[in-house]
């Protein structure tokens, strides 16, 4: 039972916090709402046993993509252009497409088999740590994926710098 | 316990509410959050996978989505900043030079 | 590589030498040429000894089309009857080259004359020698091509430009249906080499085909299709019109083409198709009226002309219908053997032609001309005896061969009998007309102007030495074909027995002399006649004339044919090509596809342009929209 309420906890207020962040006019207002959505997705993935990677998202999102943007907002001094118009001309599609998504995945939700169960149960996660558990997998198996992420992220921040430097 | 359906379902409202403030919003430093919204909404879809079907693969994507979803928040807002000095705003339909 | 294969092949690098290199050699170009006739010429005569000695020559040179069923080689098959054809080819050709040299003299394309000339001669040659009725049908057409070539050579003519048009329009008409008799032979007989189709023949015996209802016997179907193409060929009714309109060219060209080979490509493909013709009454009966009234309405125009080539062309077209009225009635042989004199006395005709022009400085008039066998003695002889030789005197080649038709079609049944009064009738007139000319041209006054009199005089050696060579081919030619009734051995009859057969004759002795006997006194008559009207009573032609004034103006009109087929074909066709071609075809529905289509994608891709805003969202809502539609159709079709 107890669960089930705090599941239910959970959703309803992610669900109010997304309208939030998606709705407010002040852009600052926005990534405030965003912070709070992630520690709550941090509770989540602690609920589901994986808290190396609710700890991934407190440091990584919470932490370095916020600061990013709030850092970005205030470099741009955005507060004066708030006073534009929130929404484009076209959000009835947007609302329309939405909806019409959402009713495709709970169609396929519907119709949902799940695949044949893993080796890792939750015994044998526990007994190890969890981050020793994704450690262990991810620099064997996945070695090479790793390689190529932390490529991806040289890239970004190569790319990021080139970008936004100031031309002489 | 709390079924995976719920779980799927939560992800998927989130997403949805995500791909609409995409489309409808005019700013684009909230366009930019509404992605990186999107893309939470889909790594709580893998993690509940990985624990239901008991799999640490579901995990390791998270790993990359997480680190990708960085790259690209930096790169955007990189992109932004050089857009913002050209032309002091960052309404995204007067970004129209691609028209035709 | 055997020998048989340079005999087309010497013309043809003659050919491609001349055109491309020619204009460097200027005055000399005519030697190449000259010496690749002269090659192929020799090496005719060596194997027309070896094919009477009993050798026959059949062998695929290379495989040409090989498609499916469909397999075609270019090869020889040289038997007595290509044997006979190659000596009149070679031989004609050769003298025509030697006489060009004086005639074109000083032309500016000289050596484009000689060029055309051999690509001419390798055309013919193929299409004699070939073994199979698709290298027949690319030496015909491309015969036909030299032929358009030749007869529009001096281009900036407008009327020399028409008549080589013409000539090989009028032909095409015919090639259809000859094309249709090839088409039929490879459907029903799967070949197209002589060899088999001719092993083949008896399978078709007593086959009929369904044409639009009627049931036409197939071997007489496909027996008067190919004749299509000789009837355009050799200019027999209804397609003679061309001929005439030939003369255009140099003179050269008509003795060449249009009197001794190209024109008798017709004969030579009745002759070499015997087996198939022999098969079908119907069809033998066709030839032989064909040739029979063509001869008959031929001679009749040429008895009022007054353009001497147009005479001779005239004569050509009515010998011409005596050959093909001898294949009609089963003589194949005696056809063969009147082609070979013909082409003696025919080109001898035409070069003497040629050589009198030369001298009145091209004036064609025979009622300008007169007594000009002062003037020109070698040309008046050479020009005497081929006439006496059309005309029939005994003794000369024409006597020999024009008897043996006439010999054999008395004996060929019913229609041999009427196509036999016809040729009589016909022997006059050819007498009468030819001694016309000479009476006109050679005898009497000279009626031209001062200046021509002054030019007037005898063609260099280059023209005279063809001229008496072939005066000796006209009186000597017909020696081999003596009949057995004058004490000879018909060896030319023999000899091409093998390939032409023997027709039945079961006439006697005492038939034969009475058929002798008329038809010579029917050239003596015409001679009579002649020398009456033109020589001793001058008054009366004019008299002639103005009496039966409506006959003469039909005859002169040439009984109105091209008149005919202007009303019912040319005009038409133009208006044809103008309006609905031109007009409605090319201005509207090309034009109309070929800027419509650009301009629909034009609006087109206009319209799908403005679908590229510029506004990332639009972007999104596409991207979006696709994944929606994609996943419903993946879970509406997938099980």
């Amino acid at each position: 039972m107890l669960p089930q309420i705090i599941f239910g906890y959970f959703a309803i207020v992610m669900t109010v916090l997304s309208v939030l962040i998606v709705t407010r006019k002040n852009p600052v207002h926005s990534v405030l709402w965003m912070l709070v959505l992630f520690f709550h997705f941090a509770a989540i993935y602690l609920f589901l046993n994986a808290e190396f990677i609710a700890a991934v998202q407190i440091i990584l999102y919470a932490g370095a993509v916020l600061v990013l943007f709030l850092f970005v907002i205030m470099m741009l001094n955005l507060k004066q252009e708030v006073s534009g118009e929130r929404y484009i001309g076209e959000w009835p599609i947007a609302v329309a497409l939405g909806i019409s998504i959402l009713l495709l995945i709970i169609f396929a939700i519907t119709k949902l088999v799940p695949g044949p169960l893993g080796e890792y149960t939750i015994e044998l996660i526990q007994k190890e740590t969890h981050t020793k558990a994704v450690g262990k997998f991810l620099y064997t198996e996945y070695l090479f994926v790793f390689i190529i992420a932390s490529l991806i992220l040289l890239i970004a921040i190569v790319g990021a710098m080139v970008l936004a430097k100031k031309r002489a | 316990m709390v079924p995976l359906d719920w779980y799927i379902m939560l992800s998927a409202v989130m997403f949805t509410i995500g791909l609409a403030g995409f489309i409808a919003r005019r700013n684009i430093i909230i366009m930019l959050i509404c992605i990186e919204l999107m893309l939470n909404a889909v790594n709580l879809s893998l993690i509940a996978f990985s624990h239901y079907l008991q799999d640490l693969k579901g995990q390791i994507l998270v790993f990359f989505t997480i680190s990708v979803a960085a790259a690209e928040a930096a790169i955007g807002l990189a992109i932004l900043v050089a857009v913002f000095r050209n032309k002091a705003m960052v309404d995204a339909d007067k970004l129209t030079e691609m028209k035709g | 590589m055997d020998k048989y294969i340079l005999i087309p092949l010497l013309p043809l690098i003659g050919f491609f030498i001349n055109i491309w290199f020619g204009r460097f050699f200027q005055a000399k170009c005519h030697w190449i040429p000259i010496l690749a006739v002269f090659g192929s010429f020799v090496i005719s005569v060596i194997t027309f000894t070896e094919v009477v000695q009993g050798k026959i020559i059949n062998y695929d040179v290379y495989s040409w089309v090989v498609s499916g069923n469909f397999k075609v080689s270019v090869g020889f098959l040289i038997d007595q009857l290509t044997a006979v054809m190659l000596i009149v080819v070679t031989t004609v050709s050769l003298l025509v080259h030697i006489y060009s040299v004086g005639y074109m003299h000083g032309d500016p394309g000289y050596y484009r004359f000689f060029a055309y000339l051999n690509l001419f001669t390798f055309s013919m040659l193929m299409l004699v020698t070939g073994n199979n009725l698709l290298q027949l049908y690319f030496g015909w057409e491309a015969v036909g091509l030299c032929s358009y070539f030749l007869i529009g050579y001096w281009y900036q003519k407008q009327s020399a430009a028409d008549a080589g048009k013409k000539a090989f329009i009028v032909n095409r008409f015919g090639d259809f249906g000859f094309g249709l008799g090839v088409f039929m032979v490879f459907i029903y007989l799967g070949t197209l080499h002589y060899t088999d189709i001719f092993a083949n023949l008896h399978t078709l015996q007593g086959q009929t085909i369904n044409v639009l209802g009627y049931e036409i016997g197939l071997v007489t179907l496909i027996a008067l299709l190919l004749f299509c193409g000789a009837i355009g060929k050799s200019a027999q009714l209804p397609l003679h019109v061309w001929l005439a309109d030939a003369m255009e060219g140099p003179t050269p060209v008509s003795a060449l083409i249009h009197a001794a080979t190209m024109v008798t490509a017709g004969v030579f493909l009745v002759a070499r198709f015997n087996p198939l013709f022999s098969m079908s009454e119907t069809a033998m009966i066709v030839v032989a009226l064909t040739g029979a009234i063509t001869s008959l309405m031929a001679a009749t125009i040429a008895l009022v002309q007054n353009d001497i080539k147009r005479i001779i062309a005239y004569s050509t077209v009515s010998q011409l219908g005596y050959m093909f009225l001898a294949c009609g009635v089963g003589a194949y042989g005696a056809g063969i053997f009147h082609l070979y004199t013909h082409a003696f006395f025919k080109a001898l005709l035409f070069l003497g032609a040629g050589s009198v022009m030369h001298a009145m400085a091209g004036q064609l008039d025979i009622q300008k001309m007169g007594g000009l066998r002062k003037y020109m003695p070698i040309t008046f002889f050479t020009f005497l005896i081929a006439s006496f030789s059309i005309a029939g005197i005994p003794g000369l080649a024409g006597f020999f061969s024009k008897d043996e038709i006439l010999w054999l079609a008395y004996n060929g049944g019913t229609v041999g009998k009427i196509v036999w009064v016809i040729g009589t009738i016909v022997a006059g007139l050819t007498a009468f007309y030819s001694f016309r000319v000479i009476f006109l041209t050679f005898f009497g006054k000279f009626r031209g102007t001062h200046e021509e009199e002054h030019h007037l005089h005898e063609s260099p050696p280059s023209m005279t030495v063809p001229l008496l060579i072939l005066a000796v081919g006209a009186v000597a030619a017909g020696w081999v074909g003596i009949p057995p009734v004058l004490g000879g051995g018909n060896w030319i009859g023999h000899f091409l027995e093998p390939v032409l057969g023997h027709p039945h004759v079961h006439g006697t002795h005492a038939e034969e002399w009475m058929v002798m006997g008329i038809s010579v006194a029917m050239g003596i008559g015409g001679i009579f006649v002649a020398a009456v009207l033109y020589l001793w009573a001058p008054g009366l032609p004019l008299f002639f004339g103005r009496a039966f004034k409506s006959a003469y103006t039909v005859l002169w009109n040439k009984y109105y044919f091209d008149e005919l087929y202007d009303y019912t074909i040319v005009r038409p066709t133009k208006w044809f090509a103008r309006r609905i071609l031109v007009g409605v075809t090319d201005a509207k529905i090309i034009e109309g596809i070929v800027n419509g289509v650009p301009k629909l994608i034009g609006e087109f891709g206009e319209r799908l342009r403005k679908l590229q805003t510029g506004v990332l969202q639009h972007y999104e809502i596409g991207m979006a929209l696709g994944v929606f539609v994609i996943a419903s159709l993946v879970f509406i079709f997938a099980k």
